[in-house]
């Protein structure tokens, strides 16, 4: 299938990623290869066989809910781009009317 | 002889003995990377500081009294995607440059209890997506047979640290062959555990449903002894299996391969092999037989398969898991965006890598609306053939052998091109996480150009024992291992 750089426009826009322009061309290019050769699978007849998420057959894995240490808000914040007091910084979501 | 030149096993036994001191060994493994480390790059970051302070005080404490771990005061490496309270952990992305851990990943806090030194963390394709170390954002790790050569990824620097002797032993991270492909690459052995044998809890998440931690150590026994320390149940990771631990070292006591069945899949040994690989390869299997295995043709009929599933699911999985990197808590934040979204988008297109872009771009397309049933759908359901190919080969056999590459270590920026290329590298390690099993890649032989071949040993799940038996029984007889490179 033909990847066209209108579809990579959309589908870095659902992945958050900023493309430029070259990026659009390489990526149209790169993602038709390999899609081209994903659509080998549609050789092999997969009728009722029932997709593999994970291997070791892991269904629900509860644990007790209990209180445990954590992190401090100091620690939590230590690798913060930008913080302020006990918060992250992120421009303004909403607009003043 | 020089400490570096001793293995895990050796160095541990003059250690606990006595003869040579903690801080011997630090001074020894920095003057070591001292000599090579400009030469093969194989670390992003050098713990010297700290790792003089840790021998320091154990050879204090050891003064007084003589208690010890089986770990303790070996000098070990790290693949970079592991947390290390304290110490940073970037995945070679200039997304994480700066981000220093607050924890330790459940394997670290491992060794850390039993007393280990941590020399540094090494380099790897950007958040171990590659094959070669050539997506790392800080540059290339070299091959140490060959500076021109690659050493293979995505822990290419784990594995070029271990044959450059710059540390006793690492640990590796294979998604899809990421342990086993470097240490072919380098002649070194590497080690991919049974999915949920060793905990990921720390481990920076790339394909959550694959991705296994195991140790890179210079022969068989270092690497039961590296794996007895990090194997067994998490509480915090929700897909360990809690299922008690064997004793490896044990298994290494059985020298022969009788009453073992070893199988041989056709398709692995198909066009596009080698020949120095088929021949090294070939010879080994017989090498197996002189051991008393009984070595049986199977098939594996979906194998041509796995390339294509694996990068669909692996691709899907980490799509996912790398939208935590949106420059908000922590990973890097672009300068002079205009709203919210702009700083997700901006911070993820100028921190992130190529290949890191293409495989998120990818990912997000087969889980797509419209897409998801004919990409994703699809290779969950040949991901379950993939499995029944094995789970049918094991009802015949109690070991895979075939090579762990198709080609010995290729030249930088040979493949660095073409992405699908560079996959397809991938293609005899690849089943074997999307089936989560077992497997070791250890040294059998040379090819003309002088550098490595790897042999690769597949198990059932949890039957670690049985491949590290093999492997060792194998090594033992030809001595492949020994052999070092000269680094020029």
């Amino acid at each position: 299938m033909e990847i066209t750089q209108t579809d990579v426009e959309k589908v870095a826009q659902l992945a958050r990623l900023a493309v430029s322009a070259a990026e659009k061309e390489t990526f149209a290019k790169q993602l038709t290869q390999i899609l081209g050769h994903v659509d080998t699978l549609s050789r092999y007849d997969t009728t009722g066989i029932e997709p593999t998420a994970t291997v070791m057959g892991h269904v629900n894995v509860f644990r007790e809910d209990l209180v445990r240490p954590s992190l401090s808000s100091e620690q939590a914040l230590a690798n913060a781009p930008e913080r302020e007091v006990d918060g992250f910084v992120v421009p303004k979501i909403l607009e003043e009317r | 002889m020089s400490l570096h030149k001793l293995t895990l096993c050796e160095l541990q036994k003059q250690f606990q003995a006595g003869e040579v001191t903690a801080t011997e060994i630090v001074r020894a493994y920095f003057l070591r990377i001292g000599h090579v480390e400009p030469k093969v790059k194989a670390f992003v970051t050098q713990a010297k500081e700290s790792a003089f302070m840790e021998a320091e005080v154990l050879d204090r404490k050891l003064k007084g009294w003589r208690k010890t771990q089986p770990l303790t005061g070996m000098p070990l490496a790290i693949k970079d995607n592991i947390c290390t309270d304290g110490v940073s952990t970037t995945c070679s992305s200039r997304m994480l440059q700066n981000f220093v851990p607050p924890y330790d990943a459940t394997v670290i806090a491992k060794v850390r209890a039993q007393e280990y030194i941590l020399l540094g963390k090494t380099n790897l394709d950007e958040f171990a997506m590659g094959s070669s170390t050539e997506n790392s954002a800080f540059g290339p790790s070299r091959n140490p047979w060959n500076l021109h050569c690659v050493p293979g990824g995505s822990s290419g620097g784990s594995a070029a640290a271990v044959a450059a002797e710059e540390c006793v032993a690492a640990l590796g991270s294979d998604t899809g062959g990421s342990i086993r492909q470097p240490a072919a690459f380098c002649g070194v052995v590497g080690l991919k555990p049974t999915y949920g044998r060793v905990s990921r809890y720390g481990l920076v998440a790339f394909a959550s449903s694959l991705d296994q931690i195991g140790p890179i150590t210079r022969d068989v026994s270092d690497s039961a002894f590296l794996l007895q320390a990090i194997a067994g149940h998490d509480p915090m990771d929700s897909t360990s299996v809690d299922r008690p631990v064997p004793d490896y070292m044990k298994a290494l006591q059985k020298r022969d391969l009788k009453t073992v069945k070893v199988g041989v899949p056709v398709e692995f040994f198909a066009e596009g092999l080698d020949p120095d690989v088929e021949q090294s390869v070939r010879a080994a299997i017989g090498e197996l037989k002189q051991l008393g295995a009984e070595i049986k043709e199977i098939r594996l009929p979906r194998t041509d398969a796995a390339v294509a599933v694996y990068y669909v699911i692996a691709t899907a999985e980490a799509s996912s898991n790398l939208a935590r990197f949106d420059g908000v808590k922590f990973g890097f934040r672009a300068k002079e965006t205009k709203d919210l979204l702009d700083l997700y988008m901006k911070s993820r297109q100028e921190g992130f890598g190529p290949e890191v872009k293409r495989r998120i771009m990818l990912g997000t397309y087969v889980l797509s609306a419209g897409y998801y049933d004919a990409y994703y759908g699809k290779a969950q359901a040949v991901r379950t053939l993939v499995c029944q190919d094995f789970d049918a080969a094991f009802k015949e056999v109690d070991l895979i052998v075939t090579p762990a590459t198709p080609t010995p270590a290729f030249k930088l920026g040979e493949k660095s091109e073409d992405p699908l290329q560079m996959y397809l590298s991938d293609i005899f390690t690849i089943s074997v996480n999307l089936a989560g099993l077992p497997a070791i890649a250890l040294p059998c032989g040379f090819g003309k150009e002088g550098l490595p071949i790897g042999l690769q040993l597949i198990g059932r799940a949890f039957e670690e024992e049985t491949i590290l038996r093999a492997a060792h029984a194998y090594e033992q007889s030809t001595q492949w291992h020994l052999k070092k490179p000269t680094i020029r």
